[in-house]
Formats: C-alpha cells, sequence, structure tokens
C-alpha cells in the first residue's frame, strides 16, 4: 500500500460522526430493520413456546393460580388410554392422508404436464378447495356425509350398490377415520398437485428429448430423469404437508370433534378438549408439547428418506 | 412430457379422464353447497325428491342469514382482521427480508434460522399458552386479540417469499442509488420496493386467503358474536343446540367462500407463484 492511499484510508476510518452515517453502516441498518419484527415474534411465538413448557409443568386449572407439579401431567398422559389412541390416530392420519396426497399430486401433475385447452382454468379450478376457508367446505362435507340424509348413501342406494339406511360415515368408528382422511386429501391435494406441477415444468424437454435417444421408455424417462430431479420438491411440500396435517385441527374439530368415542380424537383436538373444554391448562398444554418428540422424529426420518442429495 | 399425444383413446385414458374425475371430486362440494343453499326446507329434508337438483329454488336461506344472523358484521370482522394482519405482516416480512437479501451483517444466519423455525411451528403448540396471555393482557374478545396474533403465521412465509423477490433487483441499481446519495433506506424505498410489486402482491393475496381461513385463534380468542369472524361465527351460531340448520350453513359457507374465491381468480397467477415460490425456487 503506497503512502497517499494509506493517509487517505486513515483519513476515511474516522469520519466525523454523525447519525445519517452511523445509521449507514451495514449491521446497524439491518439490525434496525430486523430486530421490530424479530421482537414481535420473539413476544408471539418464542415466550409463548417457552411459557408453553412452564404450564406444562403446572397444575393449572383456568382461572386459578397454579402449583408446580414437576412432570405430572406427561406421567398423567402416559397412564391415559386415550392419549394412546390420539397418538396412533395422529400417525394414522397423518400418513395415509400423506401418502395419499402425494401419489394422486404427483398423478395429477404429470396429467396436468400435458397441452391440453384450458390448462390455466383448470388449473384455477382445481386449487379451489385449497383457497376456500377450511371450517366452510368443512362444513359442506359434514352435509354430504350426514347419517341421515348424505348424498353419498342416496347415490349408492339410487345405483343399488348398498341397502338403506346405508353406512353412518362420520359415526361409525371404523369410517370415521377414513371419512376425515379423504376429506383432508380433497383440501390437501391441490397444493400438492400444483407445486408438483411448477416443478415439473422447471425440467428441460431437453433431458427427456436425450433419454428418449437413449432408447428410455416413458417409465424410464419418468424414474430416471422425472423422480430424481423432482426430489427436492417433493422433500419441501411433502414436510409440509406432514407438519401440518399431523398438527390438524378444524377439519377434525367441525367433522366428528375427535368422536366418535375417541376414534378420530388427535393431538390438537384432544388439547383442545383438555384446555378449552376441560380448563385444565397444564394437562392441555403438556399434551400440546407431545407432539413435538414425534414431529420432530418424522421430519428426521423424511429428511433421511427424501433429502434432495440423495438422487441416484 | 408435453409431446402430443394424437391417438384419441390414449389421450381420453391419459388426459382426459383423470382430469375429469379430479374435477369432480374438486368441485361436487361446492355443487352440493350451492344445489343446498338453494333448496326450500321441505325439499331438504325429505327422502322422496331427487335431490342431486332443486326442484323450488328459493333465496329464502339468504335472505333469512343475511337478516337474522349476524353474518354480515361477521364478515366485516374477517375483512378487517385480515387486511390489518396482512398490512402488519407485509411490513415486518419486508423489514425482515430486505436485510437478509442485500447485507451481509454479523446474526443474519440466526435471523433466517428464526424465521424458518417460526414457520414450522404448527398453530396448536401455542394455543395453549396464546390464551393465557390474550386473557391476562385484557385482549380476550377483541379483534386485537387475532390482528396480533395472525402476523406470527403469515411474517415468515411473507419474508421468505419477498426475499426471493428483493434478490431478483440487480445489485447495480442500488449501487447507482448509492453512489448518487442516497441512504441504503432512501434505496430501498425509491428503488428496490417499486421494483418488487408483484412480490408484495402474491405475499399480500397469500396472506390475506390465510388469515380469512384462520379457525383455531379466533375460535379460541373470540367467544361473543359482535367479533366473531365468518368462520367461527358459521360453526357456532348458525348451529343451535344439535340443530343443524343445513339451507343457511351452506349459503354462509358459499358466501364466505366467494370473496376469497373473487379476490383469487383476479390474481390466480401470483397466487400460484406465490405457492410455489419457496418450494420449487428454494
Amino acid at each position: 500500500m503506497t503512502a497517499p492511499s494509506l493517509a487517505s484510508a486513515l483519513v476515511h476510518r474516522r469520519p466525523a460522526f454523525t447519525l445519517g452515517r452511523w445509521l449507514e453502516q451495514p449491521s446497524v441498518f439491518s439490525w434496525l430493520m430486523v430486530t421490530p419484527p424479530v421482537l414481535f415474534l420473539a413476544a408471539l411465538v418464542g415466550y409463548p413456546f417457552f411459557y408453553g413448557i412452564w404450564l406444562s409443568l403446572l397444575d393449572r386449572p383456568v382461572a386459578s393460580e397454579g402449583t408446580f407439579i414437576g412432570l405430572g401431567n406427561y406421567a398423567q398422559a402416559w397412564h391415559d388410554p386415550v392419549f394412546w389412541q390420539v397418538v396412533i390416530n395422529t400417525f394414522v392420519y397423518t400418513a395415509v392422508a400423506t401418502l395419499l396426497k402425494m401419489f394422486g399430486g404427483l398423478g395429477l401433475a404429470l396429467v396436468m404436464n400435458q397441452d391440453f385447452r384450458f390448462k390455466n382454468l383448470t388449473r384455477a379450478l382445481l386449487l379451489l378447495p385449497f383457497i376456500v376457508p377450511t371450517v366452510l367446505s368443512t362444513i359442506a362435507w359434514q352435509w354430504i356425509l350426514d347419517p341421515a340424509f348424505s348424498i353419498v348413501n342416496w347415490t349408492l342406494i339410487a345405483t343399488g350398490l348398498i341397502h338403506p339406511p346405508g353406512p353412518s360415515w362420520l359415526g361409525n368408528p371404523h369410517l370415521a377415520m377414513g371419512s376425515l382422511i379423504v376429506v383432508n386429501v380433497w383440501r390437501g391435494l391441490p397444493f400438492y398437485a400444483i407445486t408438483l406441477l411448477a416443478g415439473l415444468q422447471t425440467i428441460s424437454p431437453e433431458l427427456y428429448e436425450a433419454a428418449t435417444i437413449d432408447g428410455a421408455s416413458a417409465w424410464g424417462r419418468f424414474r430416471y430423469v422425472t423422480l430424481p430431479l423432482m426430489k427436492p420438491v417433493i422433500f419441501i411440500v411433502t414436510m409440509f404437508s406432514v407438519i401440518f396435517t399431523f398438527a390438524d385441527f378444524q377439519l377434525i374439530y367441525v367433522l366428528t370433534h375427535g368422536g366418535p368415542a375417541s376414534a378420530t380424537q388427535v393431538f390438537a383436538t384432544y388439547a383442545f378438549d383438555i384446555a378449552m373444554g376441560g380448563g385444565q391448562l397444564g394437562q392441555g398444554a403438556a399434551i400440546a408439547l407431545t407432539m413435538v418428540p414425534p414431529l420432530a422424529l418424522l421430519i428426521l426420518a423424511m429428511a433421511i428418506y427424501l433429502r434432495p442429495d440423495k438422487t441416484t | 412430457m408435453t409431446v402430443g399425444d394424437r391417438n384419441p383413446l390414449a389421450r381420453l385414458l391419459k388426459l382426459w379422464l383423470p382430469l375429469g374425475l379430479s374435477l369432480f371430486f374438486t368441485l361436487f362440494p361446492f355443487y352440493w353447497m350451492a344445489v343446498t343453499s338453494l333448496k326450500p326446507n321441505q325439499e331438504l329434508y325429505s327422502r322422496k325428491v331427487m335431490p342431486l337438483i332443486v326442484h323450488h329454488p328459493t333465496l329464502k336461506h339468504y335472505v333469512d342469514l343475511l337478516t337474522e344472523t349476524s353474518f354480515l358484521e361477521w364478515t366485516w370482522n374477517t375483512f378487517i382482521v385480515a387486511a390489518m394482519s396482512t398490512a402488519i405482516s407485509l411490513i415486518f416480512g419486508a423489514m425482515l427480508a430486505y436485510p437478509l437479501a442485500r447485507i451481509r451483517f454479523a446474526g443474519a444466519a440466526l435471523v433466517s434460522f428464526a424465521i424458518a423455525a417460526t414457520y414450522l411451528v404448527p398453530q396448536p403448540l401455542l394455543f395453549v399458552p396464546l390464551a393465557d396471555i390474550i386473557n391476562s393482557l385484557g385482549l380476550g374478545d377483541t379483534l386485537t386479540s387475532v390482528i396480533l396474533t395472525y402476523p406470527t403465521l403469515l411474517i415468515p412465509f411473507c419474508a421468505w417469499l419477498l426475499l426471493g423477490y428483493f434478490r431478483t433487483v440487480p445489485g447495480e441499481l442500488e449501487d447507482a442509488a448509492r453512489i448518487d446519495g442516497a441512504s441504503r433506506l432512501q434505496t430501498l424505498v425509491k428503488i428496490v420496493l417499486p421494483l418488487c410489486g408483484p412480490g408484495f402482491i402474491s405475499a399480500g393475496i397469500f396472506a390475506f386467503t390465510l388469515a380469512q381461513n384462520e379457525f383455531l385463534y379466533a375460535l379460541i380468542f373470540l367467544t361473543k358474536t359482535e367479533v366473531r369472524t365468518v368462520p367461527v361465527g358459521a360453526i357456532s351460531e348458525l348451529v343451535r343446540g344439535d340443530v343443524f340448520y343445513w339451507g343457511q350453513l351452506m349459503a354462509a359457507a358459499l358466501l364466505g367462500s366467494i370473496p376469497v374465491a373473487i379476490i383469487y381468480s383476479f390474481f390466480v397467477e401470483h397466487y400460484v407463484a406465490g405457492l410455489t415460490a419457496g418450494s420449487v425456487k428454494g
């Protein structure tokens, strides 16, 4: 470094302090920008999360002082047969619904990735279940599956497939879970299909041409071109779907309230019943928190089996 | 795989049949909502008539819904809540996204990790402690309770989406503005934001529809008729005791879905861009 430039560098290193200049520094400016939203999120997500952990260690009926009982709430859940039913229900609901959405969504995306008229209109219509308020469309499903006036039963009876009065889709413990899964798939499949379609459209047609020239069949092109390239998209969509299916509340709350006889009770609805219905905030918080380890395991398992770099 | 199949039978099996079945499965519940909402009660609860079409259409359920229930009030509440929480989320989202997209600063990795973690926290994990906090702040049964909590669900998404848009603005434009003496804030407001309009529309539409659809927090925080939003109002007040007023419920479901559907139909490309941004570009 020559003398003049060193001198000028020294001059520039210590300019007169002004507020304007201080604000222009990268770190100062950045932190001034991010601090308000970070504090907002810390107050309304971070703090409630840790407060929830604290609540789960209390015996805390609503509107009264809590008493510290350590892991008592967790021990109570451990010995609660309904809690184990909840664990199984949540896993069945998440696994079956996610698999159906994954395969159905991929299939629909492949169908949509052909050239046809009214493609944009079709895509817009297919997304409707995902954008209308879930509670409102779920009310419609409740009417479709109504025990007395179900249109499904009417159709099945009219075509002679079953005898009247037909099954109670939401009242029968075995059918209720299946019905919930169908409605969940109805709501979530468009998100899968449209996102995967967007992923498919980023794949260069030349890759398919090259594969065809090399003698690949349609299946071969799908297996060795489409699937490896789609893995990152499939991974992200599936992760979102697993998290939000695992923690689903509104669909189950509206259709069955967790019944009949806890046959469709999942973590979110059970925690709601205990905290809001039963007024046991501590126990409710504990049940909601027990969601975390299985959810973390699921995400970890998916990360291992679907991780983007494991493409070959 | 856009190689056109010229064989009509193959095209029927590979395109129109699966597409038709998907569209039927997707759209039937909406058809059923509309049909139910237009039927008089004696037709609705009769086993004698063919239920798939309306024999004697009537608007009675709509009139009852609008005059005998607080549906209009709920619609207004929903709109206010969605608009306010979307505005908060866009502002906070942009404040998080711009430095992360453009400036190297100490702690950036920590901030982006915090955003990602917030994104993945499902609501049922937080509702018990949040209910207690909202009550102790005296915010129960106020629209403020949901206007404050909805942005926690929307900010991470808005930040993530806007981050992508901020990165598309050429760095040279910002450098030029800075050389001409603009401060960082002026550069952001006068150069970057105007170029990111589509990003704000996508994020805004997405946030607005999510806020309109939210149910769990609204169910817990809003227990009085005058502060309820459409989803909570419909589920808790159109079902009286164990009696379901199906005609009114379907009218409410349809009317509650229409505003979302209209906004969505105008901005469907932006919406799809928002939906797929994270997973395809990321």
